[in-house]
């Protein structure tokens, strides 16, 4: 509806390719919407390896401790395995309650501050998981051997 | 506060509902990944810390706490897979119905295969 009431007589180029927006604010969200569902599929994969690796395969959730830990994170692959999972999981999830925030809260200042209080979790979390995944010692001294992995005491 | 149309494509039903639930499970997962993210960094202050509260997700309440978060994992990601065939398939929209109810046979599936085992580790003596 871009013809003006009143000068029928200017009709636009019928030949002109249809743009669903004459003012552009970005592609933000449209990329939002695109990567929900491609990060959704990766999740998807990770997530149920790790549910299987940690809960159902050998003892399940009785067998997690500081050992069983340290033990996958002694190795690059699943290091990375977390480390995308931490990444891809905390945006898809920030930009799911995000879209629920904008739906629900209706008083600006409210939803700013959810806003705000979302996005600082977010940075809290994703900072400080992946330093412990790339800063952890699965030997750390002084710490009571039957703790630690088997190849901690060789 | 402008009304809502009334008698949309998805008031009401299945599709209604499935986009309900989409949105309660993924907050609940989301609130649980700070909370998890949090507990695992335990690991970079001491194996005692960490055990004493990886402890706590042993008890059975935390037990049916946990099979209750990966159904709401399980679902979520079943009925993702709907979306993004309702959004890429070109028959997606005709068959969403049907593909509802493939993803809450999946669901049922998929716990059927959990449950016993998870609740074994978690009500079992020995694991």
């Amino acid at each position: 509806m871009s013809a003006q009431t009143g000068s029928a007589a200017t009709i636009e180029d019928p030949g002109a390719g249809y743009r669903r927006r004459k003012t552009t604010r970005g592609n933000f969200e449209l990329y939002g919407w695109v990567f929900m569902r491609a990060s959704g599929v990766v999740l998807l994969l990770l997530v149920f390896g790790h549910l299987f690796v940690n809960l159902f395969a050998g003892e399940g959730i009785k067998a997690i401790d500081f050992g069983f830990v340290a033990g996958k994170w002694a190795s690059p692959f699943w290091q990375i395995w977390d480390l995308l999972m931490l990444w891809l999981a905390m945006i898809h999830g920030t930009n799911g309650v995000r879209t629920i925030i904008n739906d629900y809260a209706e008083r600006d200042g409210v939803r700013l501050f959810l806003k705000l209080a979302l996005y600082a979790a977010f940075v809290v979390v994703v900072v400080c998981g992946t330093l412990v995944i790339f800063t952890f010692d699965p030997c750390p001294a002084n710490s009571p051997a039957n703790l630690l992995p088997s190849f901690c005491t060789p | 506060m402008p009304k809502a149309p009334a008698g949309t494509l998805y008031r009401g039903r299945d599709g209604m509902w499935s986009w309900v639930a989409h949105r309660v499970t993924g907050v609940l997962i989301f609130f649980f990944l700070l909370v998890h993210v949090l507990d695992t960094s335990l690991v970079r202050v001491s194996p005692e810390a960490y055990n004493s509260v990886i402890g706590a997700y042993k008890n059975p309440i935390m037990g049916l706490a946990e099979a209750g978060l990966v159904a709401a994992i399980v679902f979520h990601a079943f009925d993702g897979i709907r979306i993004i065939l309702i959004d890429f398939w070109a028959k997606g929209p005709k068959y969403q119905r049907l593909m509802f109810w493939v993803a809450i046979a999946l669901f049922v599936v998929t716990m059927a295969g959990f449950l016993p085992r998870h609740l074994m580790h978690v009500f079992g003596g020995q694991g």
